[in-house]
């Protein structure tokens, strides 16, 4: 990347896109400030007036529950106004460009766009094309990258194990269809942590994946030795019918994280998933459930993550209008 | 038709194996002097070409004009000025047109638009099969009898290899050339960049190589099976280069070409999600592009194409995957080869003879020499010149170009086509009003 788009003339969070390109310092700043609105959660009054008369519209092109719902609750704890366009079943069906839909979206004088879309690389297309003042929030861009849920990732990884660059994390499953592993690489990495392991077989395994500074692993087993923290990933029904698989019941056998694999890992060892979950496919509901998951933490911190991403975002949008 | 002198500049013609300062004389539409001009010659014009090559017109083996039937992406008309102002004489066209090239109609509709254009050396290629939908064949012999100079099925694989087979051993029964770009769809998984650490980084479908040497394999398998003549088109992979020196050194007659953008840029240098780098097949590594060079002056690779594929706007204007592929081609053709010969990848002669004498011979095609005798199909450039690619210096329709805004070495001052000027950067154009009033727009 020659210039990194995300960042204003004063190398400040303008888009969120990506966790490619950005800084530690960055990545550190977004995590301290989620803290401040996390330890806002217990509070009687939840809302802050700093995103007061600003409006967010969430361009959803894909169907979401989880990401929509914590970035709709994230908006409207900062007062922002929020709108909810589900364009998976609306103009782009009827043959409306992204540009158009931009344009159109624009034409009503909103402030950010928080999207969501099939394609990789279409929230760079959204930031690229819009007017200077609009900031724009990846919430999943096909393959490419779904920059929000890892930081919420490391946000909790962080409550439980304060020195990242002690750790060991295993990322176990379909990291070649997914843009959470891709993003949630990119974040480890930077925040320095000692090994990003992946373990998959070869079929859920981009191309040189090594590239992305990890270490492969095609054993479950082997695999969690030394293991600090398991993220398991979503195996989508599609890979069967694919050919990417055999069938379900030998994932689970092979990668499904049960209470005997996860022994294998470090005795304080934290598992995660970025949901929603298939009990019995990729993870035991024993191990979902029990005293080493962190699973539905991870979705409260994702109101405290959007929060900041966005109070940031919005605060170095420049222009305001 | 005038006579004509182009007077000191650097004549190179491959065919003939000349590189040396002289002139060239014209007159009738054919070259009748080269080196000295004849005592008794009196020019009606005369170029003055020092500083300048005089070679043979550029000859491109693969170029869409998008008409019939796409005239919003580029028309006949911004193509052809765009082509004579890159010193391109002759464009093999690509059949899938709307509709497509794959019956005599459509080639008398085509050759009547380059008329309308006063440009001659328009081939058309004929579709291989009806449609190109790779189950029938198209009316092959018809389309031979109509001046197409070979069949192809474009960037549409024929799936079904009895069908290929079949196509090809028609195609050898009438002599036809088949001008094959190996592509596996099922591999491909309608990818759009190359399979490797830039695929895994922006999480975009990938193609493998594979995608292109298992095509690549099999087609040379059903040519040694059906002895049809085979050109392969738009190679990109190292692994495509060793199975075409093999065949060659095996004795099947075989050619190859590599389009220009691939001689140059990898997947390293796509710009994140810039649209203008989406191509097919689609930028590769660094081993790959060494390969190529490297083919290419080992002339395992013949020729150099320009793949011209122009866009309008919209079709480029969306996330990555969901644009169009390809790359508006015909104006960097010059300074991209010249760039080659900087960096040491071939001699100049070599670079002109992959643009010239090469794909002439490619489609047997009495071109791309500055014989005595030969048809005028000259071009005249200042190979030190610069220009930027902007909207101002560009004249095809199509602005999707990885090189918009840079600055490039190598301009065409001169072409002429069957002795008339088609471009000139000084002199009047005479063949066509509406060539000089375009052209005088730009001069």
């Amino acid at each position: 990347m020659t210039k990194n788009i995300q960042l204003n003339a004063e190398g400040k969070l303008k888009h969120f896109l990506t966790i490619d390109g950005l800084s530690r310092p960055l990545l550190t700043e977004i995590l301290d400030t989620a803290e401040s609105f996390a330890a806002m959660a217990g509070n009687q009054v939840k809302k802050v007036p700093l995103l007061r008369g600003k409006t967010i519209v969430n361009v959803f092109f894909e169907n979401s529950t989880r990401t929509r719902t914590t970035f709709e609750l994230a908006a409207t704890r900062l007062s922002a106004d929020v709108l909810n366009m589900n364009i998976a079943t609306s103009s782009t069906s009827k043959g409306e460009s992204l540009l158009d839909t931009i344009r159109n979206l624009e034409a009503m004088h909103v402030d950010m766009f928080v999207v969501r879309h099939s394609l990789s690389g279409a929230a760079h297309f959204m930031a690229q094309n819009t007017a200077p003042h609009i900031s724009v929030i990846n919430a999943g861009d096909g393959q490419h990258a779904h920059p929000t849920q890892a930081m919420l990732d490391m946000f909790t990884i962080r409550q439980h194990k304060p020195d990242l660059t002690d750790l060991r994390v295993a990322i176990i499953g379909d990291i070649l269809h997914s843009r959470v592993a891709r993003s949630q690489i990119f974040a480890l990495t930077t925040l320095g942590v000692k090994e990003v392991r992946v373990i998959a077989p070869r079929t859920l395994l981009p191309a040189k994946v090594e590239t992305l500074g990890v270490t492969v692993c095609h054993d479950l087993q082997a695999g969690l030795q030394d293991i600090d923290v398991i993220i398991t990933l979503r195996l989508q029904k599609e890979r069967m019918t694919s050919a990417l698989l055999p069938s379900e019941s030998e994932y689970y056998k092979c990668f499904g994280l049960t209470q005997a694999k996860l022994k294998l890992a470090k005795p304080d060892a934290i598992v995660m998933h970025p949901g929603p979950i298939n009990r019995g496919v990729e993870i035991d509901s024993s191990v979902a459930d029990g005293p080493q998951s962190v699973i539905l933490q991870q979705v409260s911190n994702g109101i405290a993550v959007r929060m900041a991403v966005l109070s940031m975002a919005m605060q170095n949008s420049g222009e305001a209008r | 038709m005038s006579k004509i002198l182009i007077q000191n500049g650097q004549i190179i013609d491959p065919a003939n194996q000349l590189d040396c300062l002289g002139s060239v004389a014209v007159a009738e539409g054919k070259i009748i002097a080269v080196i000295t001009a004849p005592a008794d010659f009196t020019p009606d014009l005369v170029i003055d070409a020092t500083g300048h090559v005089i070679c043979p017109g550029f000859i491109d083996l693969s170029t869409r004009l998008r008409e019939p039937g796409q005239s919003r992406k580029a028309t006949f008309n911004s193509e052809i000025n765009a082509a004579a102002s890159a010193g391109i004489t002759a464009m093999c066209l690509q059949p899938d047109t709307h509709p497509v090239i794959d019956n005599p109609a459509v080639v008398e509709l085509i050759k009547g638009l380059g008329e309308q254009c006063a440009y001659e050396n328009i081939y058309p290629i004929a579709a291989l099969t009806y449609k190109l939908a790779g189950q029938e064949l198209s009316a092959m012999l018809g389309l031979k009898q109509a001046d197409c100079i070979a069949v192809s099925n474009a960037n549409q694989p024929v799936q079904n290899l009895l069908v290929l087979r079949r196509a090809m051993e028609y195609a050898a029964s009438h002599d036809l050339l088949l001008m094959f770009r190996p592509q596996d769809l099922s591999l491909s998984n309608q990818g759009c960049v190359h399979e490797g650490a830039i695929s895994t980084r922006y999480g975009l479908p990938g193609i493998p190589e594979a995608a292109e040497t298992i095509a690549l394999a099999q087609c040379l398998e059903l040519t040694e099976l059906t002895g049809c003549r085979v050109h392969f088109s738009q190679l990109s992979g190292w692994r495509s280069i060793i199975k075409i020196q093999q065949a060659k050194k095996y004795g099947l007659k075989v050619s190859a070409d590599v389009a220009m953008h691939q001689l140059h840029l990898t997947e390293d240098d796509i710009e994140p999600f810039n649209s203008a780098y989406h191509v097919i097949p689609p930028f590769r590594s660094q081993k790959d592009r060494e390969a190529l060079r490297d083919a290419l002056s080992k002339g395992i690779i013949e020729a150099i194409c320009s793949d011209h594929q122009p866009h309008d706007l919209d079709a480029k204007l969306g996330a990555f995957p969901e644009t169009a592929p390809g790359i508006s081609a015909l104006e960097t053709l010059l300074p991209l080869m010249l760039k080659l010969v900087n960096e040491g990848v071939c001699s100049l002669s070599q670079g002109i003879a992959a643009l010239t004498q090469k794909p002439a011979a490619i489609i047997r095609q009495p071109k791309g020499s500055l014989s005595i005798g030969a048809c005028a199909d000259i071009c005249v450039f200042d190979p030190t010149a610069t220009w930027q690619v902007t909207a101002q210096n560009w004249r095809s329709q199509g602005k999707n170009t990885p090189y918009w805004g840079q600055t490039l070495t190598g301009k065409v001052a001169h072409t002429l086509q069957s002795g008339e000027i088609i471009f000139s950067t000084t002199h009047n154009i005479r063949a066509n009003r509406r060539l000089l009033s375009r052209n005088l727009n730009h001069a």
